[in-house]
């Protein structure tokens, strides 16, 4: 060996150790970056925690909002999430399951299908404000509902569709062919197929779905903001027609005034809505590990 | 056995009918989505054009001033845009390198088991009600920046950014990370057999082969920024204007909407116009933002195939 090719696996060694640590260093560096959002995650909870946990009573549940502190509550808002949430639900879930059985079972490959396809496509990403001002133009002013639940639960159910409509998707393709071809010639028609097989095999990854999608709306402001609900109802909504709050709106409002003291019951509304969604998505977690079929 | 063969083709005859039914229904929910989008391009147009009676297109796009609220009008959209650029491009600044980094380590270093951990936990910031970011970046982000900052206003850019920016960040780090899987395993295979370690491997064959795909999420993130509402709503304030400083109190389109939607506005007045014509011109900017994604990630799958 000569002195020179010697030389040259010399530099090569150390460059080649150069270049792993260099590797190493950066692996620890991508390592941080996902550790640095969780870390971020971490510290928004327990800052919240922290703020609201002093004022969480179960007054919050009974009062409804006030001018004193001491006093306000959330009742309006949680029952206006409930009433909005369930009028939502009823609305969004047969259209946005029936929109996705209908692309994915019944569709013939045209151009209004692909048409349809990419709308559904582009709705995810329309800012949710956007549905607030359609809200707003459409269903507040044109079909004169004014600022009610029910305006505001249209307004929600066409924002949580695209998202219905996809996830029901996913859950139907992954019922394997052999069924629909076993009940097809059993002599089964197309709807049949879907309601008495695909359907139920798919049921508890569409609910899933659904349940997600709905935690997304509860915590969903703009749109709600945009349409005009208003931050002061000291009444019990009775129905689909009444004024309403909702809790992420009760919450915008009291992190809005200056008193310390009102951002104190907004991170106690905050704890109380990120309760509900936990709970919901662990439900969601829970519906997949324990009824999902694999096939 | 005659009535059994007519009982069974009136059966069928039912049954026939019912498909056809529900085949209808299942059609008009799905067209739901495209009356969706031309009833948002109708409201929104309809008043546009009511308020571009009002309002020269020249005064609305190069006037320097927004002040339709108050006694002296003003309609130049200008300052609303760049606040709302200024904010997206602060919130791209913390979610670009981080949510690419994220990418690089679930797709190429993280162990099966370290990824079924840390992506959920990752992706629990998207899930976050925006309300949430708000009152964090009002209230501990804000109070941060003016320790290091002294000069920091109580509403700012800055605070809204980041809040932002690490609420798109599941979404950055989960797109580029399809991006990166989908890189055919003899690219990296090639690279290694040339000598290249697994830094190099990533860093100049997997991301390069896989940039257009992170080039979508980009897009895809800037384009949820600059639609983001309830953080800028609380944190970056109320006063329009033309500024690249962060630390500042601005406004943004999306935040002009909601202050807007607050007040009670009357239904014939300007400022109920200017809340469509601002929401026009954001619906188009997201749209097209949205539409360029869509193109760059079909021809990128189109490459590997």
């Amino acid at each position: 060996m000569s002195t020179l090719t010697a030389l040259r696996d010399a530099t090569f060694e150390r460059d080649l150790s150069l270049r792993k640590l260099k590797g190493k260093v950066f692996e620890i560096l991508a390592f941080f970056a996902i550790l640095l959002g969780i870390a971020m995650l971490l510290t928004l909870l327990i800052d919240v925690f922290l703020d609201g946990l002093p004022w969480l009573s179960t007054r919050l549940f009974t009062e409804f909002p006030s001018r004193f502190p001491e006093k306000a509550g959330l009742r309006s808002a949680l029952q206006g999430s409930i009433w909005l949430m369930f009028l939502t639900a009823l609305m969004a879930i047969p259209a946005g399951v029936g929109a996705g059985v209908y692309l994915e079972e019944f569709a013939p490959q045209n151009r209004i299908t692909r048409f349809i396809e990419i709308n559904v496509a582009n709705l995810a990403g329309v800012p949710s404000i956007i549905y607030g001002l359609l809200g707003l133009g459409l269903f507040v002013r044109q079909l004169g509902l004014g600022r009610t639940l029910i305006a505001g639960a249209m307004t929600m159910a066409l924002l949580v569709l695209p998202i219905i409509i996809v996830t029901t998707r996913e859950a139907i393709r992954a019922v394997p062919r052999s069924v629909r071809h076993a009940a097809l010639a059993l002599g089964a028609t197309d709807w049949e197929v879907s309601r008495d097989h695909v359907l139920v095999y798919s049921a508890p990854a569409i609910l899933t779905g659904v349940i997600l999608a709905m935690s997304r709306a509860i915590g969903e402001t703009a749109p709600l903001i945009t349409i005009g609900a208003l931050t002061y109802i000291a009444f019990d909504p009775k129905g689909p027609f009444d004024i309403f709050t909702v809790l992420p709106i009760q919450i915008f409002n009291w992190v809005s005034l200056p008193q310390p003291d009102f951002h104190g019951l907004a991170a106690a509304g905050i704890i109380i809505l990120l309760v509900v969604l936990l709970s919901m998505n662990a439900l969601a977690i829970w519906l997949r590990n324990r009824l999902i079929i694999r096939w | 056995m005659t009535t059994a063969i007519h009982s069974s083709t009136t059966n069928h005859t039912r049954r026939n009918r019912e498909r056809i039914f529900v085949r209808g229904l299942t059609f008009i929910f799905a067209f739901v989505s495209v009356a969706t989008t031309f009833g948002i391009i109708y409201e929104l147009l309809k008043e546009t054009v009511l308020f571009f009676q009002e309002v020269s297109v020249i005064e609305f796009f190069t006037d320097t001033r927004w002040t339709p609220l108050f006694a002296s009008k003003r309609f130049g959209v200008l300052p609303l845009v760049n606040g709302t650029l200024l904010v997206a491009a602060g919130a791209m600044l913390v979610a670009v390198p981080l949510g690419l980094l994220a990418a690089i380590f679930l797709s190429e270093y993280a162990s099966p088991r370290a990824r079924k951990i840390l992506k959920p936990a990752l992706e629990v910031l998207a899930g976050i009600p925006t309300v949430v970011y708000g009152y964090f970046a009002l209230l501990f982000i804000t109070p941060l920046l003016r320790d290091l900052f002294p000069q920091t206003q109580i509403f700012n850019g800055a605070s809204a950014s980041i809040a932002i920016g690490f609420m798109i960040l599941p979404l950055m780090a989960s797109v580029s990370e399809d991006a990166l899987s989908a890189v055919p395993r003899s690219l990296r295979e090639a690279a290694y057999a040339m000598g290249a370690t697994k830094f190099e491997t990533a860093t100049q064959v997997v991301v390069p082969a896989a940039l257009s795909g992170v080039a979508a999420a980009f897009i895809l993130a800037v384009s949820r920024a600059i639609g983001e509402t309830m953080i800028v709503a609380i944190a970056a304030g109320q006063q329009p204007k033309l500024t690249l400083n962060p630390l500042e109190s601005i406004e943004t389109m999306t935040a002009y909407i909601v202050q807007v939607s607050l007040g009670d506005t009357p239904h014939q007045s300007i400022a109920y116009k200017t809340i469509f014509a601002v929401g026009m011109l954001l619906f188009v900017m997201t749209l097209v933002m949205n539409i360029i994604s869509y193109f760059i990630t079909r021809r990128f799958r189109e490459k590997y195939e």
